[in-house]
């Protein structure tokens, strides 16, 4: 009966195929880590705030009089609606861990290099669409914070020379940030980059799959084709687009082995997520800031007033430059540096455990001044915690210069032809 | 297909035409897309000026008042801040109100009609925060200059004429709004005594 249906399917549309070719019959290299779970992880994420979301606007009133009430009243008066808001909010901070992970891993294994630039970009367009994302849902309580962290936000479009206090009035749609501005945005908030995310998502999957995985070894598992004896290929069933331009080596076909393996690591995610969620969904101040259980008021700025964790490292950077085009520029290149990653590194050894000290030393740098960027964009603007800032600023950039610099002539260990163990 | 004879030229021509129509009928859609983002007619309409009566605010005080939305700073300064105002000139960015930030009536050493008050919109010309009025204590932030204003969000720092300090991210002084005086102690904020002389 499934047999004659699943042959009716097929006649009609490529089902088995596709689902061999992207699941049960694609070429995973069989060395994958810990920081292999953040990709399938993103994936949940993403499901769990589009779910989430579509309940959350069932009960939601955008418009500046009824949006802060509204909120209130998902949280008090609709049956289990503080629950659909914390998971919401929870995943809002949890989907940039895990991304931030996620391109952790990208850096340390080389997954940006040739041939996988595209896949890069795509991740980075992901990026920054969930920021855009983020970025928009945070108005929509219509709390203090929200109000006054948009108008920041969207004053930096005012930096733009001659066309700047103008794109501002467009984009709010009114002289100040007024219910026209939390409308718009929750019109792309729920529905334009929602799409675009998913489109996105797909297309970063689809390319993945031609390029094929990297591994934390950075070894191709793809051999030119007839170059390896039939007794060292792969023992597994794969997919003819993979078998025929390839042989393949030291690969597992993706379900079940990874599929298997993302389980545990949804299982270990979900036991965290739930934590913080149901102990401490405010996430200590830094998931829900405290003025933000205060209405929006256009007339009085929050005493201290701090993005959401996830966007500290480009607000410090905007913020230690004392100009204002300037640190703009500072902000939205501190992005553009990320998308050319790939050209930055001139070398052809991928995976940091078989590149020089210094590629080492470097990546760690970086993350540190992540780190400590982040953690300054949370804090108030001291003239000591600014120089700290800036120091990290030049060490955020520092990295990509430096790797332009050394990757031409690194000295690498010599990387085996194959992923042993 | 390969055997079929084609005229290239009429086919260019046909292909560019269509990209050319094609074009222009997105451009033409565009336009109600990107319209509706303007601010409408009823942002617009709702800008009236508004009053204050000044004749309550002790020297050193400040009050908001809110007009189209946004904080208007009223300040009664002291005899002290207002000599005193010329002794930092060397720390701003522009001393003298060069820039267009101010009606032509304000462009003086006060920023202000009268030199006891200063008006000004309290948005901070960085992005948009409203600066924290600092009556006493605001030479934690610079030495030797009693009163001001500190932007709390990204710590630009402003004197009691509006002024920007020199090393912040704000590039320009506080906005004067229009404003005139009604009688001696009716502010009207909005609207210039002689509307000719109201441009900022």
């Amino acid at each position: 009966m499934l047999t004659n249906f699943m042959a009716w399917m097929d006649k009609r549309l490529p089902l088995t195929d596709a689902w061999n070719k992207h699941l049960a019959q694609y070429p995973a290299p069989k060395n994958f880590n810990f920081w292999y779970f953040f990709g399938s992880l993103a994936m949940l994420v993403l499901v769990n705030q589009i779910l989430t979301g579509i309940w959350l606007t069932m009960s939601y009133e955008p418009s500046g009089d009824g949006a802060f009430a509204s909120v209130e009243y998902i949280m008090r008066d609709v049956d289990y609606g503080w629950l659909l808001r914390y998971m919401h909010s929870t995943g809002a901070s949890a989907f940039f861990i895990v991304v931030y992970l996620h391109m952790m891993r990208g850096l340390m294994y080389g997954s940006y290099q040739k041939p996988r630039e595209l896949l890069w970009i795509f991740g980075m367009l992901l990026f920054l669409v969930l920021m855009a994302e983020a970025f928009m849902g945070y108005l929509l309580p219509w709390g203090n914070m929200s109000y006054w962290g948009a108008q920041v936000i969207i004053s930096l479009f005012g930096a733009i020379p001659i066309i700047g206090d103008d794109l501002t009035l467009w984009i709010r749609g009114d002289y100040v940030i007024s219910g026209a501005t939390l409308n718009r945005f929750f019109a792309l908030h729920v529905i334009a980059m929602p799409l675009v995310l998913v489109i996105l998502v797909f297309l970063h999957i689809l390319a993945l799959h031609e390029v094929g995985s990297n591994n934390p070894e950075g070894i191709e598992i793809k051999k030119k084709k007839g170059s390896v004896p039939a007794e060292e290929q792969s023992k597994f069933a794969f997919h003819k687009q993979y078998t025929d331009k390839y042989d393949i080596v030291d690969a597992v076909p993706f379900h079940p082995y990874y599929s298997v393996k993302d389980i545990m690591g949804v299982a270990g995610f979900l036991i965290i997520f739930s934590w913080v969620m149901f102990f401490a969904p405010e996430g200590g101040g830094y998931f829900m800031e405290a003025p933000n259980f205060e209405p929006a008021n256009g007339l009085k700025t929050p005493e201290h007033i701090a993005p959401v964790w996830y966007f500290g490292p480009f607000y410090t950077i905007l913020r230690v430059i004392p100009d204002k085009l300037l640190g703009a520029i500072g902000m939205f290149s501190a992005i553009i540096v990320l998308f050319l990653v790939p050209w930055f590194d001139r070398g052809v050894i991928k995976s940091v455990k078989y590149r020089s000290k210094l590629h080492l030393v470097n990546l760690i740098q970086f993350s540190i001044c992540f780190v400590v960027l982040g953690a300054l964009g949370t804090l108030p603007a001291t003239p000591v915690y600014n120089m700290i800032g800036i120091i990290a600023t030049f060490g955020y950039f520092g990295f990509f210069v430096a790797l332009w610099f050394y990757s031409k002539n690194e000295k690498c260990k010599p990387v085996p032809e194959r992923i042993s163990h | 297909m390969s055997n079929v004879p084609v005229n290239n030229g009429r086919r260019r021509f046909l292909t560019a035409a269509t990209v050319v129509v094609g074009g222009v009928g997105v451009a033409g859609v565009a336009v109600p897309f990107i319209g509706s983002w303007n601010p409408s007619a009823r942002a617009k309409a709702a800008g009236a000026p508004v009053e204050v009566n000044v004749s309550k605010i002790e020297p050193g005080q400040l009050i908001r008042a809110e007009w189209r939305g946004k904080p208007v700073y009223i300040v009664r300064r002291t005899e002290e801040t207002v000599s005193d105002l010329a002794k930092h000139d060397d720390q701003l960015r522009d001393p003298n109100s060069e820039k267009a930030q101010q009606p032509v009536y304000a462009t003086n050493a006060y920023r202000s009609i009268k030199p006891e008050f200063l008006v000004a919109l309290g948005v901070c010309t960085h992005l948009g925060c409203a600066p924290t009025y600092h009556g006493s204590d605001f030479d934690q932030f610079v030495e030797g200059v009693s009163d001001g204003f500190f932007c709390p969000c990204h710590g630009s720092k402003f004197d009691l004429a509006g002024r920007v300090f020199q090393g912040v991210p704000a590039p320009l002084n506080l906005v004067i709004p229009e404003h005139s005086f009604t009688s001696e102690d009716t502010l009207l904020i909005g609207v210039s005594a002689d509307s000719s002389t109201g441009a900022v």
